[in-house]
Formats: C-alpha cells, structure tokens, sequence
C-alpha cells in the first residue's frame, strides 16, 4: 500500500514542518500541467517570529502542485530596486516574492510583500497583511492566495478551513482546522459517534449528526460561541444535513415516517416539509449552488445512485447508471458537473461527472476513498481516504493530477468537508 | 531540525517499503475453531426445578439468540433467523410489559448515511415481523447504527458478516 508512492512519482515532496506542540505531515504526489516556477525570498525580519511565514507560503504554493520553487541562495532583495532580474532569470523563476515582515504595537505583526514578473520585469501585486502575533500562519496562507490568484487566475484557498471527525477507539471529537490542516480546534467531544458535518454557507455555522442522545439527531452549532440547539430529534434517525446556498434552510434525512426520506427544514427547526415519497432509501441531499435542484442518492433503482431533483419537490431524475453503486454527490462550485464516491469491485473511488456530458471520470487509484468535497474554488476535492492503517484526509486536484495525503495528529480522519 | 524530520520520514518511508516486499503473504491465519452451535436439542433436565423460570433467561431457549444477520445491503431477516425473530415475537405477545430495542448495523461498504438507512431498514424488518407475531408496537423502539458501531474492524468478510445485524436488546 505505502508504496503506491513508489509507483506513482512523478515529483514527491514531503514537507514535514514541526510547531510547538505538533506534528502534522503533508505528503504530495504529482505535478500540475503547468508548474509556474517562483522564488520566494526569504523576507526581511521573517526570521525573528516563531514560524517563518515563508515557510508557510512555500508549503501552500506547493501543495496545490502549480508552482515550483526556485532556489534563493546568496540572493535577498528587500525592494524591486534591488532586483536583478537577469540573475532570476538565469535561475529560471517567472515570478518572485520579495518582502518584510515587522513587528508592531499591541503584539501585532506586518507583513508586506510584493510579486514581481521576472519575464516582464513588472511588480504583479502588493500588499500588507497584518495580524496578531498568533496568527503568523494566516498571514502565510493570505500572501499565498494572493500570489495564487495572481498566477493561476483562480481564487486562492489557503485561507479557507476544513471539518472533520477524529476517532480515536470510541472517542469521537469534531474539529474545525485550517485547510493545510493545522491550527486544530475541536467544536465537540464525546464517547458517541459524530457524523455528516455541514457548513452554513458563511463559515458560521456547522450542522451535524450526534448520537449522543442514544439514536441519530442533528444539532447546530455556532462556532463562535460554541452554543448549539438540537435542528431535529424524532423518532428513528435524523440525519445527512445540507444547507441551502442562501442559509436560509437546510435539507435533512429522517425516518420519522418510516423509511429516509428527504425533508427540508429551517434552521430554527420550523416548516418542517417532507419533498420525497420514495418509501425506499433516500439520502445524502446537497444544494445546487443556485439552490434550485438538490442532488441525493437513492435505491429506488436497486442499488444505490445519484439523482437529482427540484429543490422543492418533484420528479426525481437518474444521473448515474452502470456498474457499481455511487454515493455522497457534491455539486462543483460552477454547477457544471459533480463528485461523488463510487464502489465497484469491492473498491471505493472518488469519482467527477459531467452533466452535459453524463461522462464519469475516476479521479484516484480506488481504496477506502469516500465523502468528497470541493474547495470553495473548485480546483481541489477534498475527501476521507486510509493509508497506514489510519483513517486520513487527501486531496486531489479536479483534472486528478495533483495528489496530496494529510495526516493529522493522532486517531482516524474522517468525513472532511471544505469550508468557506 | 527540518532536514533531520524529513530524514527519519524518508527513511521510515523507504524501510515500509523495503520491509513490505519479501513478506510473505500474509500467513493464512489459523481457521478459527468453529463456534459450538447452540442448536442441538439440549439434554432434557432430569427433574425440572418447580421454580418458574423467565424463558428470556434460558440459556438453551431460542430467545438467547438475539441478533439477526443479513446479506450485503440487504434489509429482510433471512430465513434462518426467522424461528428467533418468532420466538421473540411469541415472548413480547405473552409479557406485554416488555420492551425492547432494535438495533440495526451495517457493514462499512456504502456512504455512513446510506448505512444508517440501511440500518433502520434492517431494524423496520425484524420489528414487522415481531408485529405480525402479535408484539405490540409500544413494546418496540427502533434505532439505527448504520455502520458507526462495528462489532468488529477489519476490512473482510470475516468482519463485514458480524457487523451486518440487528440486535435485539430487551
């Protein structure tokens, strides 16, 4: 298993970064089409904080496998005045990233950078980006997003957050962490399971699934003040959470009237109205961004598949047929096509459809690969995968070229969800 | 400290990868001794105690049996466990003042939420039956575990059949 590695290199960086308190180890494996080549010099005063924040940009750049990192040596320009751009050119860098990095009053620091286009010899963007003392690693993710979105056109997402659930034997804890998976904050902890979270469209807010009470009930939970009410607790199991785009309900799964079937609810628990009549299993519903359509799994065929319905009700229609049964379905950001688990032989791969065309494409070799979902800016899909004997996150670019496996600190990964 | 970390982790890396290849396959692990099956007819007691014992405590009675098994993804109790679903039926209709709680399990092969479907399928089945035996519906609670309880971890069939179930707990 672990030398899958072996056979797939195409490049295989390991970053392994220490913090004070933490070990956390990102692997990568593959390389974009196109790998912009940048050199980030070391920024001034950069040196004196706990973590360099160039430590963290270079390790975010490179994750996303589109950039490819040019050695600085013997070479430390503060200001474009002090760039020569032949000698980067020589090196082979298309872009580079100069800056300071000084502290300021109130326990703050300021990070000010530049990019710079060593081909054209033209500055691409500046900026400052300031924060508290504790929060040197979200200034590192903000320049890389910049510099991302600069380079790629594409919206950066270094600065967006994941969720998901860590089992250790029977213990179950809910957490919320950046998405390079640091700064680890645990939302709940108990001895039941926790499953399906959700997030509200603003990053707000998470539903999720607890068993806390002896059967299935889905809570909401306010990550700032870490108050929760109960969204639904009947009979049977409540469950499989989905906020509307516009956060104004949520669609949910319970078995009140006998089998799952799909309700929509408000977030404050009122309007409860069911929108399948299958009596056979309905479940896992998720929004269309534009909020009209809902795309759920069912067995009303024989085996489980995706269909795809009026957020409102209505006439359900197939989007999946052949082999295998498929599973947790994930509209793009751009609506144009979805992702989803498919089993086949014994064997569960993240798999992307098309809806023009009803192409499937399998994005990863097939395992123990589930519950995908896409970062805020389609380009990457996140989802829970194994490896050592330990339930981990991965993620894979959406042209499937670009591999990445996360492991966390301790216990089983499971269920992420990319956040806002 | 870096260089030193990603050292140890290459090396690590390089060892799993040296260490895996002559293993030999895995070495068949022993067959288990098979289970005694509890379904001999039992010795009849020489003098049967006067006392009047509750069935639901006898070890040699059906209603020891308290789990149903299933196929993969399928929900109908099968038709070896249907004289224990029967007997369980037979005993709630004569203690009305008995309750219990069905506990449907899946294996993991499917999404935890289709699982936990699955599960209170698997649950609904066992309690029509139990209806239809002339149990009571308050004496009946339905949940569903889908497959966040596993009996057991593994990723086999071994494992897989243990955990598809619905266990009946009075």
């Amino acid at each position: 298993m672990l030398c899958v590695i072996e056979r797939l290199v195409v490049t295989l960086f390991l970053l392994h970064v220490a913090t004070a308190n933490a070990e956390l180890s990102i692997e990568i494996i593959g390389a974009g089409e196109n790998q912009t080549p940048i050199a980030i010099v070391p920024f001034e005063g950069d040196e004196k904080l706990s973590q360099t924040i160039r430590e963290v940009v270079i390790g975010d750049l490179l994750r996303s496998g589109l950039f490819r990192m040019i050695d600085t040596e013997g070479r430390s320009p503060r200001s474009p005045s002090e760039v020569s751009y032949p000698d980067w050119q020589a090196r082979g860098a298309e872009a580079l990233a100069i800056g300071t990095v000084a502290a300021q009053p109130n326990r703050r620091i300021e990070a000010r950078f530049r990019l710079l286009d060593v081909v054209k010899q033209t500055e691409l963007a500046g900026q400052a980006v300031s924060a508290s003392e504790g929060q040197i690693r979200a200034v590192g993710h903000r320049i890389a997003d910049l510099i991302y979105e600069k380079l790629t056109g594409d919206k950066g997402v270094f600065s967006t957050r994941i969720t998901y659930v860590n089992r250790e034997g029977k213990h179950y804890r809910l957490v919320v962490a950046d998405s390079d998976g640091y700064n680890e904050q645990t939302v709940l902890s108990q001895n039941q399971p926790i499953m399906s979270p959700a997030w509200s469209p603003d990053g707000s807010h998470l539903a999720y699934v607890s068993f806390e009470t002896g059967h299935a009930v889905v809570y909401i939970q306010s990550l700032y003040t870490n108050q929760r009410k109960l969204l639904a607790g009947y009979s049977g199991t409540n469950s499989a959470p989905a906020w509307s785009p516009d956060g104004k309900q949520l669609a949910i799964v319970m078995t009140r009237d006998g089998s799952s079937q799909i309700y929509l609810i408000r977030p404050d628990g009122s309007d409860i109205r069911r929108i399948t009549f299958s009596g056979v299993i309905d479940t896992e519903p998720n929004f269309s961004p534009d909020g009209q359509s809902l795309l759920f799994i069912s067995d009303r065929g024989g085996s489980p598949q995706i269909y795809r319905m009026p957020a409102k009700g209505g006439a359900a229609e197939r989007m999946t047929f052949g082999e295998g049964a498929n599973f947790s379905p994930r509209y793009s950001p751009d609506s144009r096509s979805f992702v989803f688990t498919h089993r086949i032989s014994g064997k569960f791969y993240i798999a992307m459809q098309d809806f023009q065309t009803g192409q499937m494409e399998l994005l990863t070799e097939g395992g123990w690969e589930k519950k995908p979902s896409f970062a805020p800016n389609g380009k990457l899909i996140m989802f829970a995968s194994e490896a050592r004997e330990r339930g981990i996150l991965a993620t894979v670019s959406s042209d499937g070229r670009v591999k990445q496996r996360m492991f966390t600190l301790s216990g089983d990964a499971r269920e992420p969800v990319w956040g806002p | 400290m870096k260089k030193l970390l990603i050292s140890i982790l290459l090396a690590n890396l390089l060892a799993a990868c040296a260490s895996q290849k002559p293993v030999e396959p895995e070495a068949a692990a022993p067959e288990p001794a098979p289970a005694p099956v509890a379904e001999a007819p039992a010795p009849e007691p020489a003098l049967a105690p006067v006392v009047e014992v509750d069935p639901l405590n006898d070890p040699n009675s059906l209603l020891a049996k308290r789990s149903t098994y299933y196929p993969f993804d399928v929900s109908v109790v099968q038709e070896a466990d249907k004289p224990i679903v029967q007997a369980h039926a037979k005993y709630l209709s004569e203690h009305p003042n008995r309750k219990v709680r069905l506990e449907g399990n899946c294996d993991e092969r499917g999404s935890n939420e289709y699982n936990l479907g699955l599960g209170n399928r698997r649950a609904n089945g066992v309690k029509q039956m139990l209806l239809l035996g002339g149990a009571r519906e308050s004496q009946i609670e339905t949940v569903s575990y889908g497959e966040e309880k596993p009996r057991c971890t593994d990723h086999n069939e071994a494992c897989w059949k243990q955990n598809r179930r619905t266990d009946i707990r009075y």
